[in-house]
């Protein structure tokens, strides 16, 4: 018997069985739906996040007190931490210490709310250099002006408002020149930016962003910086760049042993890398759970193949009878298997590629994130390649029992 | 020229049950032979092993000269395919198939390229009076048509023997006759050697020669002298 003829019988053999055939290759089409709507979010996700924090820029480098976290616990240390100081800001910005630093903000954030004539609003309250954040984050007043240097060093009370805080506070009217209060204390609106959303991790239409040294002395009362946020001449200084901030902060703090910093640099490749790295292991790990539906739907294929080849033990007897060879046998109904599940394949390429376009549709207009539909190529054919494996792994076993009935008992058997 | 060869087949089951104690008779090339016997009396186990579905646990079995152990399995699945044709009591037909299908499944066996099956299987079916049925599912059809295809389809490969295992038994009178019918006119038109088994004496007085089997042996190997004419019969 010929490879076609092997495979035009089993086609017959599963058509004359429509909707068992169907039932089987469902737990295949699920599983592999499944595996290809987790790749595409996975992907999807990552990209989204890998835009956002692109934002920022691959020159940003970050400096935080602390030790750097290795787990979420001492993220509250490095809150706390107040090893940086003006006098460590002053360090780097000296000329010869690093060389390729080209900007330099310190950064602090202020719990609380804020209010105008009995309206209040509760947003992210930032201090920082106005000039150094427009640029990062490539947004200026769309009215007013940001606050300059001079603020800066008279802590100015003026601050900078996102567009949903003007919105709250101000609904229609103009804000700008307008006096509002932080903590009980008054500030006078400069600028209003533009609305924007979600940058980075920040959304800046809900910022209020106040020069660092008012937020520092006037708002907080304390004496270091939640996070200096330096940039470099360029991305490829980055790593030159970040070894001379960590000698010149160990020579600020007197330490000679990198085991002791009391402080951390990190660069936006290394949040990139983390994040990628979490990313991929989040979406292996949610595949090699949707996996165990491919074994389930493998044992329903050969649930079925064993029921179908008790059921059909006259078939067998007869084409035995007739002159089929175990080989003849085995083909048959091992393709049955790997027809059925690689059929369930495709149909579960479609179906995911399809929930996944739904999904992506879903989150880019109701949730307004910038969501990439990504159809994972590589995925697909994987979950082609698996579907048919699973058909012959789980098929063999019944088909070789088939092969080997006896064509008498299998003639007798009523 | 001697067809087959029987020498004190015995066959025995693991259970204990003898089903043949001892049976020796050989066949002619173009016979037609009936076997026949109560139920219990080993007919079946005995087309079994002529079929070459079975082996004997004792004695010596020759087909066109060679025995069952002369082959490999699959050169017995190609024995069966090409030197042997079975018609079963019950049809065994493919179910959901068409007439035209069922009729091919034996070339899908034998190497026979694709291009020739369907004009092989046309002949086959039109010898058996039913070209209006080719496109037919199986289930369509009378239990007398069904016998029809399962004759055609045992004639497909142009086999040595065509094995006729109660080929009556499910059905009327005329349709049994219609069969019995093709049956003797394949036999004497076409030269084929037949082996029917039966336990109606009147189906089996259609053969030239009837061997009794009783308790797995040999009664009585006679042959018969007035042979029923199926179309008289049919006729009359």
């Amino acid at each position: 018997m010929m490879v076609q003829d092997s495979i035009r019988t089993a086609f017959t053999g599963l058509k004359t069985n429509k909707t068992r055939s169907f039932l089987t290759i469902l737990g295949i089409v699920i599983g592999i739906a499944a595996v290809i709507l987790m790749m595409s979010i996975g992907q999807g996700a990552e990209s989204l996040i890998l835009n956002q924090i692109g934002g920022l820029g691959a020159e940003t480098i970050v400096v935080r007190p602390g030790k750097e976290p290795t787990g979420p616990s001492d993220i509250g240390q490095t809150l706390f931490a107040n090893s940086l100081k003006t006098r460590d800001v002053e360090a780097l910005v000296k000329k010869g210490n690093v060389p390729n630093l080209v900007q330099i903000t310190p950064v602090l954030m202020v719990p609380g709310s804020v209010s105008f004539e009995g309206e209040t609003f509760r947003p992210t309250i930032l201090g920082s250099s106005g000039e150094f954040f427009a640029e990062v984050f490539n947004i200026y007043p769309a009215q007013g002006v940001l606050f300059d240097e001079n603020d800066i060093r008279q802590n100015a009370s003026v601050v900078v408002i996102g567009s949903r805080v003007a919105e709250e506070l101000f609904a229609s009217s103009d804000a700008v020149g307008e006096y509002i209060k932080i903590r009980d204390k008054k500030f006078r609106v400069v600028g209003v930016f533009p609305p924007k959303g979600q940058v980075s991790f920040f959304n800046i239409n809900e910022l209020v962003l106040v020069p660092y040294t008012t937020a520092q002395v006037y708002l907080l009362g304390i004496d270091y910086f939640h996070e200096v946020i330096i940039k470099a001449d360029s991305a490829e200084s980055v790593g030159r760049a970040v070894r001379d901030i960590e000698i010149t902060l160990r020579e600020s703090h007197n330490i000679t042993d990198p085991k002791d910093d009391d402080f951390f640099v990190a660069t936006q490749q290394a949040l990139v890398d983390q994040i990628r790295i979490i990313l991929g292991a989040l979406t292996a790990f949610l595949s090699s759970v949707v996996a165990i539906a491919l074994v389930v739907g493998g044992i329903g294929v050969m649930n079925i193949m064993f029921v179908s080849v008790t059921e059909r033990t006259r078939e067998i007897g007869l084409r035995k009878a007739l002159g089929a060879t175990e080989k003849d046998i085995l083909l048959q109904f091992l393709f049955e298997a790997v027809t059925l599940t690689a059929i369930g394949g495709v149909v579960g390429i479609i179906l995911g590629a399809t929930l996944s376009f739904l999904a992506a549709l879903v989150l880019g207009k109701i949730l307004g994130l910038a969501w990439i539909f990504t159809f994972p190529i590589p995925a697909a054919l994987l979950g082609l390649g698996v579907s048919a494996l699973v058909g012959f792994v789980f098929g063999l076993y019944p088909a070789m029992q088939a092969s080997k009935k006896s064509p008498i008992e299998a003639l007798r058997y009523e | 020229m001697v067809l087959l060869e029987l020498k004190n087949i015995e066959k025995g089951y693991p259970d204990g049950t003898q089903a043949l104690r001892g049976v020796s008779f050989s066949v002619h090339e173009g016979e037609f032979i009936a076997i026949m016997g109560p139920s219990g009396s080993g007919k079946s186990t005995l087309l079994h092993i002529l079929g070459f579905l079975d082996s004997p646990t004792k004695g010596e079995y020759r087909f066109d000269g060679k025995t069952m152990q002369d082959y490999a399995k699959d050169e017995l699945a190609r024995i069966r395919n090409k030197k042997m044709g079975f018609v079963f009591q019950a049809f065994n037909l493919l179910p959901r198939t068409s007439v035209l299908e069922n009729v091919k499944l034996p070339l899908l066996y034998s190497g026979i390229k694709e291009s020739l099956r369907n004009e092989i299987a046309q002949r086959a079916i039109e010898s058996v009076g039913l070209s209006n049925r080719v496109r037919h599912e199986s289930s369509q059809l009378s239990g007398g048509e069904k016998q029809r295809v399962a004759i055609a389809r045992a004639l497909v490969n142009n086999p040595a023997v065509i094995f006729a295992d109660e080929p009556t038994g499910n059905l009327d009178s005329k349709s049994g006759q219609t069969i019995m019918e093709i049956l003797q006119w394949l036999h004497e038109e076409k030269g084929y050697t037949i082996i029917l088994i039966t336990h109606e004496t009147y189906t089996a007085e259609h053969a030239q020669r009837i061997i009794r089997l009783l308790d797995g042996k040999l009664e009585s190997d006679t042959k018969i002298i007035n042979q029923h004419r199926a179309r008289n019969q049919f006729e009359k």
